[in-house]
Order: structure tokens, then C-alpha cells, then sequence
């Protein structure tokens, strides 16, 4: 088996000198994929993709992208490796404009960022009416449009979203999940978690069931839906 | 009709031009204060003192300037001292920025603590000012005094009252205006000064981004000892220079940038003139231009002086405290503090 693009690999950790909140937590994804992360509240789903992105301690274990092991590296350093984090709030400059929220996003770029700028508005063509607006103007589900812009304005070959659907209504949920399969298709792996979980594990190539910090079920998208435990335990029938 | 025009030109001479200018002062004050707690996320109690060693700076090439005759007349040589001035505060500031602020930084110190570190850095500057030049009176303002003196403007309209346009007044404004124009253009048009507002706006994020922290620090000094070294020299060519008057500038400035909303720079520019005109409106004795306004009959007896000039200093916090009461973020939605 080939090792996936992107892996945390049986990760132990914890925030500061806090107590262990995963316990060899296993999370990959594979080059143009989805993966899904879903669990009960508390269950550790965004501290496990703060782990894989460098936001605390991991204490045993090990991260590595595309090979390399990036474990020891500051999320900041990770942005330079190709990773896109969008975190679940707070995720936008509210007091600048969308288009100067982008440009912030290509901050660390050397080079003429216009041509990702426009993708970036082929994707989500609201932003490019809106983009004049300030960012804090927006709706919700254009805020997370705008969240997950700046993200993209690195090029990254990972994307990382905690929650993207947090708050907005269904039909702004469908939208945003179609957004993200369109992210895909252009090659960029997609780590994600979230708390609307069938409709997360239909667009998922894979889906990882956590429960207080450890993996509980892993499968693709489809066999974790299929699963009569996961469905009992976590949708619902 | 001519009592009309003579109440105001009263009005523009005592009131309106002084308030214009004061309030330019308190504007690039305020634009101060607002920057460090933008970017910095603290209430700098140093500012004032900051102030008066950019304006001491300035006095003493100015002096030195003049000893070796060298002049910009009839534009006072302390124009042609001010980039000095402006040098020297930004080494100073970064020094402080180095010796005291980075090791509270790397603490992760919250707000409160800044403050009373900058109440320190404060005391430290009040000393150091008057251990250099003194703590009394220093005048350095020279090249011609008046734009349009009182008596040119008589022999002009023939009019009873006289309007005075002091150089320095003058500019004031033209320099305020510039500087305000240059600023606003670098916060919004430039990369650098977009990247200041990210990180002002949310700190996280713009460490995700990929933006320079230390950087960002950097350019909020350098362009704050600008603005302070600026606003001081404008205010001892406009008034004089005196450490504890700068010292005691803090109190209007505050004000002015909590008016206008911590953290908005509109907003300080707004502040400073809210601040001046209510200061100057309401200590000015306005019988003069009553007089005028006035059927002879009803000629005010008093003053008509609202508050008495030596009070000046209650109308600012009359006006902080209304304001955090009715709307806490200021005018223009500032950081709430």
C-alpha cells in the first residue's frame, strides 16, 4: 500500500502541559481526496486536525506530508510546505475587503498571485461581485466562502477546513459541500471535519468516526453510512 | 450687516482657526495612540512624553541650525529639523521596543500589564526630556510669525474686527492634511500597510497568513514616532515647548482616540477635532461676538465664559466619560476597551 499524501500517524497529544486528548489517532489523506473526520462533541475531531497542522504537542506519533516528516515544524511552516489551514471561527480579516482578505492570503507569495486570485473568484463568483465589500459585511456562508479563499490563495496541496459548514443554512451547506468537491477535483487533498456528518460522509472518499480522542471506525465514505454501529451511535439510526 | 460680519471673523479669529489647529495636533496624537493599541493591542501612557523627546530632538538641531545661520525663512527651521527629530524618536522607541515591550510580548502579557509598563517607559522619558533640556520654557519658533497679520486684514475690509492667521497654524494644517493623506495611503494601498491592518484586525490569522509579526511591530514604531515627533513640533511652534505640557497632552489625546474609537484611525482624526472645538467653544468668552449678534439692549454684561480656562482639562473627560457611556466603542466603532 502506498502511503497517503498527507498522515498523522497514531498521534498522542495534548494543548501546553494539559492532559492527553487524543490517543494514537490515526487521520490520512490521500492526493485529491476527501477525507471527513466526524464524532461526538468532545470527541477530539478539531484537535486532531490542530495536530496534523502543528497547533499543539504532539507527543508520540508523527505528521509527515508527502513523505516528509513534518512533525517538528510551526504551522507556520507548514503554510510554506503547502497546507492551508481554515480555522472554524475568526477565519477572515472582518475589516478589509474581500479582495484584500485574498491578497493576505498570498502574503508569503513571491510571485504574481492574480491568476490564483481569479480561480479563486471562478470558484466562488460571489466573492468576485462582493469583492470591494468588507469582509465582515457578508453572510455567513460568504464569510466561509471568503475563509476558504484566503486559504487557497497559497496554492496549497493540502486543505484543511474545522467545520466549514458551521452555522449556515442546508442549502448554503449543499453549496459549500459542491465548492469543496470542485476544490478537490483540482487535485487538492481535503482534510476536513464536521459536525453535519451523513451529508460530510456522502462527499467523502474517507471518513474517520472518533471518540474520545481514539479512532473508533474507518472506512470510505459509503461504508461508514452503511455501518449499522455508526449509524446507531452517530446518525442517528 | 457689519456686526454680522464682525462677530465672525470674532469667531473664526478666537475660535474656529485655534480649534483647527489644536484639533490637527490631537488628530496626529490621537493617530498615535491609535496605532500602538491597533497594532500593539495597549493603551501607550508614553505617548505625550514620546512627544516631547521627538519635539526636543527637533528644538535642539533647530538651535543648532541657527547657530550655523542656516534657515528656511520665512518657514521656521524647525521644518528643516523635523526628519532628524523623527530619526531619533524611532531609535528611541525601537530601543524601548527591544529593552522593555518584546520581553512582554514573548509573555504573552495581556493588556493591563502593557499599560503600566508604559506608565514606567513614561516616567523614564519625563526624566530623561528634562534632564536634557530642562523642565522650563523653550521657544524655537522663528521665520515670519503671521500668514495674515490683524492689522493687514483691518486695512483690507475695513472691518472693525481683526483676523490673525498664524504661519504656524497654517502649517499645522497643510502639514496634518499631508501627513493624514501619506498614512491612509500606506494603511490601505500598500502591501506592508494592508499587512498592518490584518494583523490589527486578527492576530491569528494573520500569523497563519504567513505576516511577519516583528515586522509589523517595526513599521507601528517607526511611523508612530513619526506621527508623535510631528504632532509635538506642530504643538511648540503653535503654543510652545514645555515637557509638562506634553505630559499633560496625554489626557486630550486619550480622549480623542477613544472618541473617535481605539483602533480606528478616522476615528482619531475625527476625536481630535471633537475634543479641540469643545475645548476651545467652551472656554472662550463670547461676549464679543455677542455683542455683535446681539439688539443693543440685550449686550451681555459678563463674559459668557462657559468654564474658566484653567478647567480646559475637565471638558475632555466630560466628553470620554459621555461617550463610553452612550457608545463605548467611539464614533466610529473602535475596539471596544
Amino acid at each position: 500500500m502506498t502511503e497517503p499524501f498527507l498522515i498523522g500517524d497514531t498521534m498522542t497529544g495534548g494543548y501546553g502541559k494539559g492532559p492527553d486528548i487524543l490517543h494514537e489517532c490515526t487521520v490520512s489523506v490521500d492526493k485529491g481526496q476527501i477525507a471527513v473526520i466526524v464524532g461526538p462533541n468532545g470527541a477530539g475531531k478539531s484537535t486532531a486536525m490542530k495536530a496534523v497542522f502543528g497547533m499543539l504537542d504532539v507527543r508520540s506519533g508523527s505528521v509527515k506530508l508527502n513523505g516528509e516528516d513534518i512533525t517538528k515544524l510551526s504551522p507556520q511552516d507548514r503554510v510554506l510546505k503547502g497546507m492551508g489551514f481554515v480555522p472554524q471561527t475568526q477565519n477572515i480579516f472582518t475589516s478589509m475587503t474581500v479582495e484584500e482578505n485574498l491578497e493576505m492570503g498570498a502574503y508569503i507569495r513571491e510571485d504574481d498571485y492574480a491568476e490564483t486570485m481569479a480561480q479563486v473568484f471562478d470558484l466562488f463568483p460571489i466573492l468576485k461581485d462582493k469583492r470591494n465589500q468588507h469582509a465582515g459585511e457578508l453572510s455567513g456562508g460568504q464569510r466561509q466562502q471568503v475563509a476558504v479563499g484566503r486559504a487557497l490563495m497559497t496554492k496549497p496541496s493540502v486543505l484543511m477546513l474545522d467545520e466549514p459548514t458551521a452555522g449556515v443554512s442546508p442549502i448554503v451547506m449543499d453549496e459549500l459541500f459542491d465548492r469543496i468537491i470542485e476544490v478537490a477535483r483540482t487535485g487538492i487533498s481535503i482534510l476536513m471535519v464536521e459536525q453535519n456528518a451523513r451529508q460530510a460522509l456522502e462527499i467523502a472518499d474517507k471518513g474517520y468516526v472518533l471518540v474520545q480522542g481514539r479512532n473508533a471506525y474507518t472506512g470510505t465514505g459509503q461504508e461508514l453510512l452503511a455501518d449499522p454501529e455508526v449509524r446507531k451511535s452517530f446518525l442517528g439510526g | 450687516m457689519i456686526d454680522f460680519l464682525n462677530a465672525i471673523v470674532a469667531l473664526s479669529n478666537f475660535v474656529l482657526i485655534p480649534a483647527i489647529a489644536y484639533g490637527s495636533q490631537l488628530a496626529l496624537g490621537a493617530l498615535g495612540v491609535t496605532m500602538v493599541y491597533g497594532v500593539l493591542r495597549f493603551s501607550n501612557f508614553a505617548h505625550g512624553d514620546t512627544m516631547a523627546f521627538g519635539t526636543m530632538v527637533v528644538i535642539l538641531f533647530t538651535w543648532w541650525f541657527q547657530s550655523m545661520g542656516i534657515s528656511i525663512n520665512p518657514l521656521p527651521t524647525a521644518l528643516l529639523a523635523l526628519p532628524f527629530g523623527i530619526a531619533f524618536t524611532a531609535i528611541l522607541l525601537l530601543g524601548t521596543d527591544r529593552m522593555v515591550y518584546r520581553f512582554y510580548r514573548k509573555q504573552k502579557a495581556v493588556p493591563v500589564i502593557y499599560l503600566i509598563v508604559s506608565l514606567g517607559v513614561m516616567f523614564i522619558l519625563n526624566g530623561l526630556v528634562r534632564f536634557i533640556i530642562g523642565p522650563g520654557d523653550q521657544r524655537f519658533a522663528d521665520g515670519e510669525r503671521f500668514l495674515l497679520s490683524a492689522r493687514d486684514f483691518k486695512a483690507m475690509t475695513g472691518l472693525k474686527e481683526g483676523l490673525a492667521i498664524k504661519t504656524s497654524q497654517s502649517i499645522t494644517l497643510v502639514t496634518a492634511i499631508i501627513v493624514v493623506i501619506v498614512l491612509f495611503w500606506f494603511l490601505n494601498r500598500t502591501r506592508t500597510g494592508k499587512s498592518m491592518r490584518a494583523f490589527s484586525d486578527n492576530e491569528d490569522l494573520a500569523l497563519l497568513s504567513g505576516i511577519n509579526p516583528e515586522r509589523v511591530v517595526l513599521y507601528t514604531w517607526l511611523i508612530v514616532a513619526a506621527l508623535a515627533t510631528i504632532a509635538g513640533t506642530l504643538y511648540g511652534l503653535d503654543k510652545s515647548f514645555k515637557p509638562f505640557t506634553y505630559f499633560q497632552l496625554l489626557l486630550p489625546i486619550f480622549a480623542a482616540a477613544i472618541v473617535g474609537g481605539l483602533g480606528s484611525p478616522i476615528g482619531a482624526i475625527a476625536g481630535g477635532f471633537v475634543i479641540a472645538f469643545s475645548e476651545v467653544m467652551i472656554t472662550y468668552a463670547w461676549k464679543k461676538v455677542l455683542t455683535y449678534l446681539m439688539p443693543d439692549a440685550l449686550d451681555p454684561t459678563g463674559l459668557i465664559q462657559l468654564i474658566a480656562t484653567e478647567y480646559k482639562f475637565a471638558i475632555s473627560f466630560v466628553i470620554l466619560v459621555i461617550v463610553l457611556l452612550f457608545r463605548p466603542t467611539g464614533l466610529f466603532k473602535g475596539k471596544s476597551l
